[in-house]
């Protein structure tokens, strides 16, 4: 417990409050009158209006969209599934700059839509919208498709047999028992759009601001701290309150379900009704997911001279991208896998620690530590990035320019997946197994070995593969304090986005769809390992 | 106990891991312990993600100084100054590269540099040089931001393009241009300042509004507005963009030269030379830096004759030492602006956010 309530104080909070108090502060005194001065301005109210009913409007499509998804996966089985699911989290993971490039190339003009219907959304809510969609799609079929495949459909059976109907039989047995699962999703979706940044940024023009963006644009453009600093603390409590009813859900989803294998729930699809629904399914996921990554894949290899490795071939050389890098933008895959390593490291450590205290203790305070451990999630990037700027900057904390403070930051993000995919599997362990172990006589460390070592062991491994996959993309924070003589994947893919020129561009495509890979690749062989309980979100 | 107990040691196992790893990330890391102490031999450069220089160059600079130079890059010219002014006294360098004449007066009215007139300065002209009685900051290098256009488009249209504020406002180029939010990217800044002058303080507002009915589109930076909007860039092509005209710079259309395979033998963008608005960038020594003789000499090095011959075809600027040649690719496929549009550094320094909140009133919502 001592250890990540230090990590979080250290790397999280006391840079925060930091920056925040600068803002709130003069010369000493707090001064609260500037949160209702702020607040009161028409183009403040315009922002957190239209956070707000964005991240309703993309939460329910997404819901809408996702959830024939979620059933398809849990229920069906069909060739390439496995492959399909990885290929639906990827966009999960993506830098927001590739992703907001790639749907301006799908929905702007002369784009997918454009030729086929003359339909042009970019710079409209439209775009904002299915792109949310696009990242959050993995969310909502993970946890509730996560669950669906392990309750049970004899108890649905049963229901029949007594004479219910089928929808009277979904309705009292399976949606119950669903719910929790759906609301989780839903406010995991809500949260992660209502804090949306790059997707807003690029795909909304000037004329859209989310928080977000506007703590952004106020810190780092204008430099009006005490308006960042108040709407830090609007998006603080809106933030807060997201959690603690998602907190409540997940405590609701824990109650014992009878849950069983997912291999056993699913099955080839039959006659022409589910068939037509897997159909539908799949043509979503081919239209919203395939295609945006598509069009990249697709720039990546469209050189000058036609089809080719052309732009592949240049990012292995410093020239080319001259002194850009100040090496190859092939070695930012290295930099970026070595840093997502040590992130993957430091979050394992924090996350699992808190995992464990969680589980061992109950009471209030514990559940306001396993909110607060979220809380990085909502909290901008820049304003942690600031953040560290004005706080570690005496020794022996003097990180400012030393390489592990990219990893520190990343971990802030990685450590709410982990804590979220370990604490079910912990809490699931059954006491009452290693009392039976005891009992036959094993000792504590052979029972602990052999009982909770295989269920733990595979949690982890999802864990660390999630928090690998979340620092491989994670491009906010680390914008702020790369170093340029060791970019990681995102930053390069952004600086060389930065530059015109026919080679850069095609090289930021290469580089994304290079990334993309890598992200779907630490994503399959984490689909080769199943957890006996569904993460949560 | 066991859970967590088997957690502990997977954690020891994970920080014994962390520390092992930290042994091979940690090249980088040796510059860092260098910097404290006034005898270092290392001088660290920030800047914003634009900045770059030849290994040459900076090899060179080591040669006859002895310093070595570290680059850190931290985003866009306006976010890279306000990191600075917030970490103002306990800087992460010794010399800041970047502030240019838009944001000047942020950079000065915070007090973020020491004075240090650079070796040389004799050699630079006078209208660059705007802080000429403290010399908190040392003039590096002018760059142009102009209209450019889409040669192929105009052509195609048998139109002829524009070149002037004026000719924007025509209905012939309706729905045509594509710029940056001026209060967010230093080009949309540029630009914005280009119409203040020329329209002056009470024209610029009625010229913007004349230019909203013109169907101007507004994103939010540079590479979107180049990349992703104007049909002449490579990227824009590709995305098949529909915006003939953008907001960039006079050295775009060399740029986009040197990067096709195979080089064109004629520039696919030309610039609207009667829209443009000089921009000059300026370095100083910052207030508190550990290594102040480094600094020092790391100036020197910026407005001396190999930097400033480096400096165009890596940052596409334009030296401000009269003697630096340019090179070739400049000379014949970028256009040379004799009269740029200029605001008088104290006007900018008085105006700019207001200017901003009424550019942002007329042109955003």
């Amino acid at each position: 417990m001592a250890v990540p309530v230090a990590f979080f104080a250290l790397f999280f909070a006391y840079p925060v409050a930091a920056i925040v108090g600068r803002g709130l502060k003069d010369a000493g005194r707090w001064q609260f009158g500037r949160i209702g001065e702020v607040l009161g301005r028409p183009e403040i109210l315009d922002v957190l209006w239209f956070t707000t009913w964005q991240a309703l409007a993309s939460t329910g499509l997404t819901l809408v969209l996702a959830l024939p998804g979620a059933y398809v996966f849990a229920r069906f089985d069909f060739p390439g599934k496995q492959l399909l699911r990885a290929v639906v989290t990827v966009p999960f993971v993506l830098p927001t700059v590739v992703v907001g490039t790639a749907f301006l190339a799908l929905l702007g003009r002369g784009g997918f839509l454009d030729e086929l219907w003359g339909v042009r959304l970019d710079t409209t809510v439209w775009a904002i919208l299915l792109a949310h969609v696009f990242f959050n799609y993995a969310v909502v079929v993970r946890t509730v498709g996560g669950l669906w495949s392990q309750l049970d459909p004899r108890q649905e059976e049963a229901a029949r047999v007594l004479g219910a109907g089928r929808f009277a039989a979904w309705r009292r047995v399976t949606l119950p028992a669903l719910a929790p699962a759906v609301a989780a999703a839903a406010l995991m979706v809500f949260l992660f759009t209502f804090t949306s940044f790059g997707v807003v940024q690029i795909l909304g023009g000037p004329a859209y601001s989310t928080l977000e963006v506007e703590i952004y644009r106020q810190t780092a453009q204008l430099l009006d701290l005490p308006t960042a600093a108040v709407l830090t603390l609007v998006q603080f409590a809106a933030v807060g309150a997201i959690l603690a009813v998602h907190a409540w859900t997940v405590r609701r989803r824990e109650t014992a379900l009878k849950l069983v294998d997912p291999e056993q729930t699913a099955r080839r699809p039959r006659g022409a009704g589910q068939w037509a629904l897997l159909g539908g399914v799949l043509l979503t996921v081919l239209l919203l997911i395939l295609l945006p990554l598509g069009v990249l894949v697709e720039r990546s290899f469209d050189g000058s001279g036609g089809y080719g490795f052309e732009f592949y071939r240049a990012l292995q050389s410093a020239d080319a991208s001259g002194s850009t890098f100040l090496v190859p933008p092939l070695e930012a895959v290295w930099n970026s896998l070595r840093y997502a390593l040590v992130a993957t490291l430091i979050a394992l450590f924090v996350g699992g620690l808190a995992a464990a205290a969680l589980t061992r203790r109950a009471g209030r305070l514990v559940r306001g530590f396993d909110a607060l451990l979220m809380l990085p999630l909502g909290v901008s990037a820049v304003t942690v990035g600031f953040g560290f700027l004005i706080t570690l900057d005496e020794p022996p904390l003097d990180l400012r320019t030393s390489w592990i403070l990219v990893p520190l930051a990343q971990a802030l993000v990685g450590v709410p997946f982990v804590v979220r995919t370990m604490l079910p599997v912990l809490r699931a362990v059954d006491g009452r197994l290693r009392e039976a172990a005891a009992a036959l006589g094993a000792s504590p460390l052979r029972a602990w070995r052999e009982v909770d070592l295989p269920l733990v062991r595979r949690a982890l491994l999802v864990a660390a593969g999630f928090a690998f996959a979340v620092s491989l993309g994670e491009f906010g924070a680390t914008v702020f304090i790369a170093r340029p003589d060791n970019p990681t994947l995102p930053v390069a893919v952004a600086r060389l986005l930065g530059r015109s020129g026919e080679l850069n561009y095609g090289q930021a495509m290469a580089l994304s769809t290079i990334l993309m890979l890598v992200c779907a690749v630490s994503l399959l062989l984490l689909e080769r390992i199943r957890t006996d309980r569904s993460g949560e979100f | 106990m066991s859970t967590t107990r088997k957690i502990t040691v997977t954690a020891v196992a994970a920080a014994l891991g962390v520390t092992a790893l930290a042994g091979c990330g940690s090249s980088d890391d040796k510059a860092s312990e260098g910097t404290k102490g006034s005898g270092s031999k290392t001088v660290t450069l920030v800047s914003h993600d634009s900045f770059n220089a030849s290994k040459d160059v900076l090899k060179a600079f080591t040669k006859e100084t002895g310093y070595t130079v570290k680059v850190l890059k931290s985003g866009d010219a306006g976010a890279a100054l306000n990191q600075e002014i917030l970490t103002k006294g306990s800087p992460r360098g010794d010399v800041f590269f970047g502030v240019d004449n838009t944001l000047l007066s942020r950079a000065l009215d915070n007090g973020l540099f020491t004075p240090y007139e650079a070796k040389g300065l004799g050699r630079v002209a006078d209208d660059v040089q705007l802080d000429a009685d403290e010399h908190r900051v040392t003039p590096v290098d002018t760059g142009d931001i102009c209209v450019n256009y889409d040669k192929k488009y105009f052509a195609d249209k048998k139109l002829a393009p524009p070149k002037s504020f004026d000719d924007l406002l025509k209905p012939a180029y309706k729905n045509l241009l594509v710029t940056e939010n001026a209060a967010t990217s230093s080009p949309g800044l540029g630009f914005l300042l280009g119409t203040v002058a020329a329209k002056g303080e009470d024209g610029y507002e009625d010229y913007w509004k004349k230019l909203k009915d013109n169907g101007v589109k507004v994103v939010d930076g540079w590479e979107q507005a180049y990349n992703d909007e104007f049909s002449g860039s490579a990227g824009g092509r590709k995305a098949n963009a529909d915006r003939p005209l953008v907001v960039s710079y006079a050295s775009s259309p060399p740029v986009e030269v040197l990067y096709a395979e195979p080089q064109p033998a004629e520039a696919p963008t030309g610039v609207a030379t009667g829209t443009c608005f000089r921009q000059i960038e300026f370095a100083g020594l910052l207030d508190g830096a550990k290594n102040e003789a480094g600094g020092k000499a790391l100036l020197d090095f910026l407005i001396g004759q190999k930097f400033q011959e480096d400096m165009p075809l890596n940052m596409f600027v334009n030296p401000v030492v009269s003697d630096a040649k340019l090179p070739e690719l400049f000379t014949e496929f970028g256009a040379r602006i004799d009269e740029p549009a200029t605001v008088a550094p104290e006007k900018i320094a008085e105006n700019r956010e207001q200017w901003v909140r009424s550019w942002s009133a007329i042109v955003v919502k």
